[in-house]
């Protein structure tokens, strides 16, 4: 069997791995390949049985009510606690369909180029399951506000982001009040010991994280009057003085927003409500900082750590030119001759790892949570990068020695579950293509067992690497 | 001890003129006593004013409205120090520490980074210098690489699966997890060491996980009785196994010496809580940690400096959702037998809206680096004059000298 680089590159890097016949029907045009795979929709989870994130919120916000009904009631301690645990009981299972669709998904992909894409844009815009009910989100999150806009415009992904109720809890900012707003008057008379105000943290990581980036020439200034210009944009049903929107959508509420014309990075916003937010993050959306922020993280993800600087330039002018078309963009990056020299370039995350050993070795997804283990194990839980800034992207950020370990240790594990119903001889090559070296070849070829060889196979330098 | 700043700056001028005898002597101590430091980033912005509220400032119970500590004492009060400052009800060890001179708490302190980004402040907290991403190498491993042996030099470990910044660079460093994945085939571990022969990077980190896992399962006894040990997981589970293997390692005569390991959770941008509630629990399982180590540590402990830092602070005030923003200085915990503890080092600049940086955060007036300085030389033996290349751009921030016992 013969394969290219090409093919190598396409499905290793820009894939989430090779199966058996893949290199080879991809041939010498990796390029094409991938090309061909921002044509269409976008994929959808296959899994009927995903609710949507109203459904789910609405539910975890009664539990939440039920809950604290039963703290102010003399109930007895044993019955406080049952009752505690039912909204952990409630979103477990939430959790654990939604990350084995996803990964069911990217298993099984014929458009892995798309999944992979989706996983990059889910993880610059980041929400982490430790925070309370973003476990039974994070999922919904993906499909409803990241899927449908990876082959649309960025603006569109942005706003469909900033608006989702699992950005808005994660980030704080459904509970952000304008500090003049009619809602923050009336009880500033009520009681005037009670402090009512912006809480600035979305509005701070979308100008870091998600549109600028750090450094991007926003003041603290710029911060705080973004963080007023998006006070009211919120969540329905959260109990108490805004039980009026329905509960668990998004809901401006003008009740809380903070009047007035504003000023963000030296642009005048009228005030005309929700649509002086909107306003303002089309217009970040446009910058040319936000295109070079983007065209870097992406070339980083997809070429180098260090990602060179011609190609970050060119995907950047195409994301200028083309108003955030992203699969303008995408075609940017792959037109980029850097991407197609130096096959092995990027150490796999852990999440790489498990994806590519599932795919190369045919491993099927069973639900539960047992395909799910192994995440946590090597160290990358899904949805749980811990911060909004997602996980990281460097090789050294994931080639610990502890965590070398893991994955051998994982992979042997996995080696003799399978056994003799995998030929790691004749998969080495189908997976690892033109990248496959000598060492690999004969330590696979004289492995003591098939079990071994497998191993073999998965701890190999080769397969460490995209 | 809270000095007055004129008092705070003579102190330091008398300690830096005396910098080179003192090197020398802390070598020859610290050599034979085989100092032993670990160093805990909590990232995420530790909120300072709740975990040592200044109670005895009359403008922190303003700011901090229902969620500020009363004095020790009171209900919802803090726990004692120096009369001005107090401790989170939540830092119980910590307090004992403190009342056995083991504890030394810097506050009004600030890393030279003044923007509110955690992942840049993190950076810079981490490389050295005053600038994010403007080093790829951390300061603790290039300090160790400075050290004047090699035993000294290969001292550092990580205990997670990866290596933070803060210990990436020259020195050898290796990395430890608990792993719940058994142990490999012996004969399919010498095939991949074969296999990795030709990639140096694989070939490094796996000998460097199999000297970790030796000394992990051979180490010696752990320091604590079996039913502390029980017991331990329920109280700490959090945190339990990271130091249950930072006192495997560290209490070895051979073994590593420095030890990093993270905490998270401490951004409480909402709902934050006061005397209980999310911080305090967070504490809670912290000091419960350190309560740990010092037993697992045994008759190493006195020998143990461990500090306690993170990349910023918060907004004095509290914010409109229970919580705070981004701020700027804080606190750090210097704690551990070799600590010359029992101190609050704080030049305060007090809670005034003109006293407040830019008119929100706690003004920093102690830079983290003289505190790293002050450690790395008197407490690991890093001579003085590779300080510059620790802390690049640093000449302002002269060595907080007495940290430790002498």
């Amino acid at each position: 069997m013969n394969s290219t680089l090409s093919a190598v590159i396409a499905a290793n890097r820009f894939g989430l791995g090779a199966r058996p016949g893949d290199l080879v029907a991809i041939g010498a045009d990796g390029r094409g390949w991938l090309t061909a795979q921002l044509g269409g929709a976008p994929p959808r989870l296959a899994d009927a049985g995903l609710r949507s994130s109203v459904d789910i919120l609405a539910d975890a916000l009664n539990l939440r009510r039920e809950i604290q009904q039963a703290r102010k009631s003399a109930v007895a301690d044993d019955a406080q606690n049952a009752v505690q645990q039912r909204l952990p009981q409630f979103l477990k299972p939430i959790y654990v369909s939604e990350a084995t669709a996803r990964l069911a998904a990217a298993v099984a992909s014929e458009r892995p180029f798309l999944e992979r894409l989706t996983q990059f844009w889910t993880n610059h815009f980041a929400v982490s399951v430790d925070k309370q009910f973003l476990g039974g989100l994070a999922g919904s999150f993906e499909r409803e506000a990241i899927r449908p806009h990876v082959l649309g415009n960025f603006n569109e992904l942005l706003l469909a982001v900033e608006t989702h109720p699992a950005m808005l809890l994660y980030l704080d900012n459904f509970q952000s009040v304008g500090p003049h707003s009619p809602a923050a008057q009336q009880l500033g008379r009520r009681d005037a010991q009670r402090k009512i105000g912006i809480n600035e943290n979305l509005a701070r990581e979308i100008l870091e994280l998600h549109t600028l980036g750090v450094g991007g020439g926003y003041t603290q200034t710029d911060v705080t009057t973004f963080a007023e210009v998006i006070t009211g944009w919120s969540i329905g049903g959260d109990g108490g003085r805004f039980a009026d929107a329905e509960p668990g959508r998004f809901v401006f509420r003008a009740e809380v927003h903070e009047p007035g014309e504003k000023v963000v990075l030296g642009r005048r916003y009228a005030d005309d409500g929700f649509r002086q937010g909107e306003a303002v993050l089309h217009d970040l959306a446009h910058q040319r900082v936000t295109a070079q922020h983007i065209a870097t993280k992406l070339t980083r993800h997809f070429i180098a750590d260090e990602p060179p600087h011609a190609a970050v330039e060119r995907v950047a002018d195409a994301f200028m030119h083309s108003g955030g078309d992203l699969p303008t963009v995408y075609r940017a990056l792959l037109a980029a001759p850097e991407a197609w020299t130096a096959p092995l370039a990027k150490y796999k995350t852990p999440a790489d790892y498990i994806i590519s050993s599932y795919r190369g070795l045919g491993v099927p997804v069973e639900a539960g949570h047992g395909p799910l283990a192994p995440f946590e194990l090597l160290g990358q839980r899904t949805w749980q990068p811990g911060s909004p800034a997602g996980w990281p992207d460097r090789s050294a950020d994931w080639d610990g020695a502890s965590a070398l370990m893991k994955r051998i240790q994982w992979a042997e594990a996995l080696g003799e579950r399978l056994g003799s119903r995998r030929d790691a001889q004749q998969l080495a090559p189908e997976l690892l293509g033109a990248s496959l070296g000598d060492a690999t070849r004969t330590a696979v070829a004289r492995a003591a067992s098939a079990a071994q060889g497998i191993t073999l196979l998965l701890a190999a330098p080769e397969f460490m690497r995209r | 001890m809270r000095m007055p700043r004129r008092q705070f700056l003579n102190l330091g001028a008398l300690a830096a003129g005396g910098a080179l005898l003192t090197t020398r002597l802390a070598f020859a101590h610290a050599s034979e006593r085989q100092a032993r430091f670990v160093l805990v980033i909590m990232r995420g912005a530790l909120d300072g004013l709740a975990a040592v509220p200044p109670y005895g400032d009359r403008d922190y119970a303003q700011l901090r409205r229902e969620f500020a500590l009363h004095a020790p004492g009171e209900r919802g009060g803090a726990l004692p120090l120096d009369g001005f400052f107090g401790l989170h009800p939540a830092l119980n060890f910590m307090q004992q520490c403190y009342a056995a001179r083991e504890l030394t708490v810097l506050h009004a302190l600030a890393s030279p980074y003044r923007e509110r980004s955690h992942f840049d402040g993190q950076d810079v907290l981490e490389n050295g210098s005053p600038r994010p991403h403007a080093l790829a190498t951390g300061w603790l491993n290039r300090a160790l690489a400075a050290a004047p042996t090699p035993r000294q030099r290969e001292a550092g470990v990580a205990l997670g699966q990866n290596v933070p910044l803060v210990m990436r660079g020259p020195a050898a460093v290796t990395s430890w997890s608990p792993s719940k994945l058994g142990a490999l085939d012996d004969d399919t571990l010498a095939r991949i060491t074969d296999l990795y022969a030709g990639d140096p990077l694989l070939a490094t980190r796996l000998a460097d996980a199999l000297a970790a896992n030796a000394m992990v399962d051979g180490g010696g006894e752990s320091a604590m009785e079996p039913a502390q040990a029980a017991a331990a997981p329920a109280n700490n589970a959090r945190y339990t196994e990271i130091v249950h293997a930072a006192g495997g390692f560290l209490r070895q005569p051979d073994g590593p010496k420095v030890a990093v390991f993270d905490t998270t959770g401490w951004d409480t941008h909402a709902n934050e809580g006061g005397a209980e509630g999310q911080l305090a629990g967070r504490l809670g399982a912290l000091d419960k940690a350190l309560a740990t180590l010092r037993q697992e540590l045994g008759p190493a402990w006195s020998d143990t400096a461990v500090l306690l830092v993170t990349e910023f602070g918060r907004t004095a005030a509290i914010n409109g959702t229970r919580g705070t923003d981004h701020g700027t200085a804080t606190v750090a915990f210097l704690v551990g037998g070799a600590v010359a503890g029992g101190r609050v080092i704080a030049d305060w600049p007090g809670l005034s809206t003109g006293a407040l940086y830019q008119g929100r955060d706690l003004a920093a007036t102690l830079d983290l680096r003289s505190v790293l300085k002050g450690l790395l030389t008197e407490h690991l033996s890093v001579p003085a004059g590779a300080l510059d290349t620790v802390f690049p751009d640093s000449a302002a921030a002269k060595p907080l000298r007495g940290l430790l016992r002498t």
